[in-house]
Formats: structure tokens, sequence, C-alpha cells
């Protein structure tokens, strides 16, 4: 019984050493509540500093890949704004953010605007975009970005399921923003979830924001499904919005009239939405 | 019958196939330059003939003038088929002027090519004397001397002169030298006195370079050519040290670099890299140059070889060790510099863009995409952070041209109710607008109708940024909407 233990133990000792990351292993298991460990998380990021992240462990990780999902074709640009928004609180003050894009997806849901990143919170002068023609360059130009420790995030967004990003280039890009510190979206519009090297997989749909005066549209609002967790238990839907002054995201405030809202349906997939134009 | 049949490049004189320039062969039976192909066919049997090319000569005048920048940075193009390579100071690299000479002739020869040349304190004297086929060294101050046995068509004046001057007796350019500038000027016209002037070396004419003198410049010559990459990214790493020495003398940093390949057979490859920053660290201009290698369509062929490796800085700036901190300003991180640049040299400057502020309020002429390459310490400031807890009022991604969508809208100018864009109907449930944008007809006179911007969600909750160009009214035709951008 005891060697069983031993052996048991040894095991874990090597898959901790493998798993680099200053990552509490017992996160999944202690059932925490939030405060239950300030220190790892002043390191991640807090979604809705609550469920949420308790699900994620006390928030997202920092220095991690993180791969961003659509949940259709016209939700494209809400899986663009939430890697945004992760970028905007992963990134330290002061540190620029790299988006690294192919052509085809500017061609397909609009060039990234100076105004609209304003908005969302981005200083535009602190943005620096690659567009290149090939998912492959992409690739490339995204790995080479998330060596380099002095950014704040790194986006990187192929269009549709390049043969080039199979398990190693993700593993790779996993090894390389735990080495670095930089944090690593991995935008994919017109993919298909798959399996793959992330710490989190997200599928993201747009969100009914709460109307503002005017029954005017509101804040960028999200609807979020974890569907894979490398570290817990995948779960959602969650609904965030995301706050631009003060670069957090919140949940979003009650109605008085719950009714006029659409309550936040589970995500499936294959999505009654538009599905994808993958032609072209 | 001669052993080898003779070559003749023919070209179209007034309509009919005339020598433009035969071989050797061809000029020994007689067929000189003018003479029409059909007489020339009647004259000698098997004829080679091909037909003349300009273009291609040109190319070729290039190539060879790209070679010979491994005798000095200053080679110029002289007419069509000469060129001047300014070699003061570089001589004694190649033990002296003559023993250079015979080196850049043999070389040429080696490559199949019929070269004359000759060396004088200056360009017309030396180009007379090469064109005269006399391989010369003519010691500084005995040009006017050099050039007393030419002919007078050694001048380059034109045909009506050349003769006007031979019906003078003048056959001769020592006929002339000799005589009152003057009367020669009266009669000839003035360019004749300075040409004869330049001829003489009595007058200075510098040559202009095709290509710019590098500030800083390191080479490697090689006995045994080298041909192995790992070779070459070892010699890129040591010019680097090299030419990082000689910009760090000057207090200078690079923003231009570039690599010529001399390859034994004469071609030359020449590979560019810019910087974001004066840089002159060596590890990173030989990192840039490995990238830009590595990503190269058409690869570097070395062939058998090549014989000299050159690394050159071309534009410089002053160097601060330490930069002064932008604000804001994504670059002021060495490092984020040292990715740019790598990112640059590898998928293209072009390709590593940044916002830059334009002065507009036109949606899609915001903003200008530039290389940051060429941002520098570009001042211009993006306008305050939108107002506290507004919502966004512009998109996070913007269609240029906009889309056009079908619409139905409010009469005359409410939000839509509906529309149909890429074939996907939305219910529009919550709208705010009309914010209108009026073109600029100040800038271009001309300008569009004015453009009535809503902000919308549909029953989903995708939110979108839809405009109308005109509105409803009984008169006029029907408003036309699009779809300008995505809000996240």
């Amino acid at each position: 019984m005891s060697t069983v233990k031993a052996t048991l133990s040894a095991l874990r000792q090597r898959i901790a050493a493998i798993e680099t990351t200053a990552r509490p292993a017992s996160t999944a298991e202690a059932v925490p509540g939030v405060s239950a460990m300030p220190a790892s998380r002043a390191a991640r990021i807090a979604l809705d500093r609550d469920e949420l992240d308790r699900t994620l462990g006390g928030g997202l990780a920092r220095g991690a890949l993180h791969e961003i999902h659509a949940a259709s074709g016209a939700d494209t640009i809400a899986a663009s704004g939430f890697s945004l928004a992760l970028a905007l609180a992963a990134a330290p003050a002061g540190r620029p953010i790299v988006w690294v894009r192919q052509d085809y997806a500017a061609r397909e849901g609009g060039e990234l605007h100076a105004d609209g990143l304003k908005a969302l919170g981005l200083d535009p002068a602190a943005l620096i975009l690659v567009q290149l023609r090939d998912s492959l360059a992409v690739l490339r130009a995204g790995g080479e970005a998330t060596r380099c420790g002095a950014l704040g995030a790194v986006i990187i967004e192929p269009w549709g399921q390049p043969k080039a990003l199979d398990l190693t280039t993700q593993r790779r890009f996993a090894l390389a923003a735990e080495a670095s510190g930089v944090t690593v979206l991995l935008l994919r519009p017109g993919a298909r979830p798959m399996p793959g090297a992330a710490e989190t997989r997200w599928l993201v749909r747009s969100g009914p924001a709460t109307p503002m005066a005017m029954n005017a549209p509101g804040h960028p609002t999200f609807d979020l499904t974890l569907l894979r967790h490398r570290h817990g238990t995948p779960g959602g839907p969650w609904r965030l919005e995301w706050n631009r002054d003060d670069k957090l995201f919140k949940r979003p405030a009650l109605l008085r009239d719950p009714a006029a809202v659409p309550r936040i349906e589970p995500a499936p997939y294959p999505a009654e939405r538009a599905p994808f134009r993958l032609a072209g | 019958m001669p052993a080898e049949a003779p070559l003749l490049i023919v070209d179209k004189v007034k309509g009919a196939l005339a020598l433009a320039a035969p071989d050797p062969a061809a000029l020994r039976q007689g067929l000189a330059p003018g003479l029409t192909l059909a007489e020339a066919r009647a004259r000698v049997a098997g004829l080679t003939v091909a037909e003349h090319d300009p273009a291609a000569d040109d190319d070729l005048v290039e190539r060879i003038a790209d070679w010979c920048d491994r005798y000095t940075p200053l080679v110029a193009r002289h007419g069509e088929r000469g060129l001047m390579l300014d070699i003061t100071g570089v001589a004694h690299l190649f033990k002296g002027e003559a023993a250079l000479l015979d080196d850049l002739l043999t070389r040429l020869a080696g490559l199949g090519l019929t070269a004359f040349g000759a060396i004088a304190g200056a360009p017309a004297t030396a180009r007379a004397l090469a064109r005269s086929e006399a391989r010369v060294v003519i010691p500084p101050g005995r040009e006017a001397e050099a050039v007393r046995p030419l002919p007078i068509t050694a001048l380059g004046l034109d045909a009506a002169r050349v003769q006007a001057l031979r019906r003078a007796g003048l056959k001769l350019v020592a006929d002339l030298i000799d005589r009152p500038r003057a009367p020669l000027a009266a009669r000839f016209g003035a360019d004749c006195v300075e040409r004869l002037e330049r001829l003489a070396g009595i007058s200075e004419h510098p040559i202009s370079p095709r290509r710019p003198v590098p500030v800083a410049l390191a080479e490697r010559i090689f006995f045994q050519p080298i041909a192995l990459a790992s070779d070459i990214a070892a010699t890129l790493a040591r010019l680097a040290v090299d030419v990082a020495a000689l910009l760090e003398a000057r207090g200078e940093g690079g923003r231009h670099f570039e690599a010529s390949f001399y390859r034994v057979d004469g071609a030359v490859r020449r590979i560019e890299v810019a910087t974001a920053r004066p840089n002159r660290a060596p590890k990173a201009i030989a990192r840039l140059f490995h990238e830009k290698l590595d990503a190269l369509s058409d690869p570097l062929d070395a062939g058998f070889g090549f014989d000299l490796i050159r690394l050159g800085a071309f534009r410089t700036e002053p160097f601060l060790a330490a930069q002064a901190s932008l604000d804001g300003h994504a670059l002021d991180d060495e490092a984020v510099a040292d990715l740019v640049d790598r990112l640059g040299a590898r998928f293209g400057p072009e390709r590593v863009q940044g916002f830059v502020p334009a002065d507009t309020h036109i949606p899609e002429q915001r903003a200008k995409r530039v290389p940051v390459f060429t941002m520098g310490t570009n001042t211009a400031t993006w306008e305050d952070a939108p107002e506290a807890g507004e919502p966004p009022l512009r998109p996070l991604s913007l269609f240029d041209p906009p889309e056009p969508v079908e619409a139905l809208g409010e009469v005359p100018d409410g939000p839509p109710l509906s529309f149909r864009w890429r074939r996907v109907l939305h219910q529009v449930a919550r709208a705010e607008g009309p914010e209108r944008i009026a073109p600029e007809w100040w800038r271009d006179g001309a300008g569009g109708p004015d453009r009535d911007y809503f902000r919308v969600e549909d029953r989903h909750g995708c939110r979108f940024w839809l405009y109308r160009e005109g509105f409803y009214a009984a008169d006029r035709p029907q408003p036309r909407w699009f779809l300008h951008g995505l809000f996240a």
C-alpha cells in the first residue's frame, strides 16, 4: 500500500516538474474561495471575481496560451473584442500589444479601426499590427512575438484551420508563453474547436448589451463558454461586460425588467446562426 | 570559309534590317555596322543572325557595373556601354593601378566579355583612351600628352561637326589642343572647347555614381570561394562586428544595411535590411540578415561560391546609448524594437504597422496605417480618451469600402428596423442615431452625400455600425444603406 502511495507521489512530483508553471496543482480539488489564494490571483486576470474565476482557479492565467473561438460567423467580431479585452487586462501598463493577423481575416471581418480600439481602451500607438498573407507566416510571426518578453500580450489570428497549427505548434506557443511570461491569445476565426495545447479554450458569442438611455446599444458584452480548461473543468455560459475605463470585466448590471433581455442561451455548436463563410 | 560562322546583331533601321553589331569574325570579312542584312547575306554565306535587344544589353552592363563594385563603391554608367570607376585611394588594395586594370580586364575576359580599359586622372581622358582600345595607365598630369595622338572622334562630337573639323584639316586631337580656344569655340561651338579641355584633363568633370556610397563598409575576400550557408552566416556575423565598430567610432547607428554577395561568375546579389531605430549591435544586425536570408522567395544561389562578401551601412543616424522614453510609444523598449526589426526583415517592413492619427473626421481616413519603421519618433498624439461610462461609439473593425446592405428604415430619417447583410437578415432590437458625418467638401471639392450613422444591436446581441446615404423623401431617390463596421 505504501509503495503504491510512494509511486503515486513520485509520479505527481514528476508531473509537477513537467508542468513548469507556478500554478498550484491543488487548485481544482481544493474548492477554494477566491480569497483563499491572494498570491496566485495577482498573477491571474480576474474575469468576474465570482463563479467563473473560481472555475479557472482564481482567474485566467497570465503567461499562457488561450484559444478563442467564435460561436458563429457573426460572433467573430465578439471573439476579436474578447481577445483584445483579455490582452488589455493581461498587459502590464506601457507594454505594447502585438496583433498578428492573416490578410483574409481582415478581408472577411473588416480592418481594425483605430477609433474602435480606443473605444475599447487600447491606445492605438501601443498596438503593433502585423498583417500577413498566409497562415504559416502568421504562426511564424506569432511564435517570434511570443518569445519577446517585453510585450504586453500577443494576439495571433490565422484564418480557418491551417494544417501548420497542429498540436506541436500550439505546444510551442504555450511553452514560449510560459517562458516569456507573455499572455498569448490564439484567435480562431473560421475554425472549429479542436483539441490543442491551450490552457483554456473559449467559445464566444456576442451577448445582448445592457441598454443605455434611449434604448441605445451598450457596452461590449460577451457570452462565454469555457470549452476546455487544462487545470479544471469546463463550464459556462457566463455573460461578461467589458469596462474600458477600469480595464476590467464585469457582470452586466441587472435590469429592472429581466424579461426585456433574452436570457443567456447555452451556446450549442454548430450554432443556428449564419455558418462561417469558408469559401475563397 | 572561316571556321566559325560570323555572328551579326541586326536592328531595324528605316524599315530594313541593318547590322548593329557584327562580331570580330564578321568584321574581318568586311561586314561593317550599318550594312543592310540583305547585302551582308549576299556577300558572306552562313551568317548567324540575332536581333538587337537593347534591354538585354543594358541589363548586362548593369550587371557588370554591379560586379565592378568589388573595386570601388564609385561606379558610374558612361554612355551605353561604358563604365567609369573612380579608383581614387583604392588602387593600393589591388597592388597598384596597372595591376588593378589587369585584374579587372582579365576577369572580364574570363567571363567571356571583350572589354577595354584605361586609367587616367580625368574621366574623359580615360574614356577616350579606353575607346581607342589602349590598355594604358596615364600618370597624373600627363593627360594632355596622352590624348594627342587620338583622332578627333574621341571628342564625342556629332557627325556634322566631326566632318567640319576634318574638312578644316584637323584630324587629331593634337591638331586642336594647341590652338587658341576662342576661334574654335566660335566655329565649332562652345562645347567643343569644353570637351577638349575635359579630354585633356584641364577641366574637372565629376562622375555620378550609380549607387549611394556606404557610410561604413566591411568586406571579406575569399581565395577559396565559400558557398555553405553556415559559412555565409559566420562571415556576416564577423562583418557586422566590423561595421558596428566603424559606426561606434562615428557615434552613429545604422538604419539601413546592405550585404552584397559577389559570386565567382560575376553575379552580384544584394540583400537589404532596415531597422526601426539606429542600430549597431552586431548580433542584432547579423540576426536580421539571417531572418531575411531565411525568408527570401528566391534563395541566395551560391553557385560555385562567393569570393567577396561585403556589408555596408547606408543610412545612419546619431546613436543615443540610452534612448529617451517617449510616452506610451510602442518602440520604447529595445527588445520590442528588435522584434519589429526581425519581423520586418522576414516579412517585409511594410507588413509591420502602427497607427498614426490623421486630421479628418471621415471614419475610414481617421488613422493611417504606416510601417513602424517610418514612424520613428512620431509626435502626433491621439485625441483624448472617450468619456467615462460611454459605450464604444466607433466599431472595432471597419469595412473599407462600406458594404451595401438592404435595409428597412423608419421614414424619413429614422434608424433601420431590419437589414440583410451577407445574405443574413438581422432584426434590429436597439439603435442609436443618427450621427451625421458630412463629407469634407473643403478638401476635394466634390464630396459625396451626407452619411447618417446608427449604432444598432440585433436580436441576437450582435452590434453593427450602419449608415444611410440621403433620406426618404417623395422627390428623392431611395436612400442607400451601408454597413460600415462591427462592434465587439
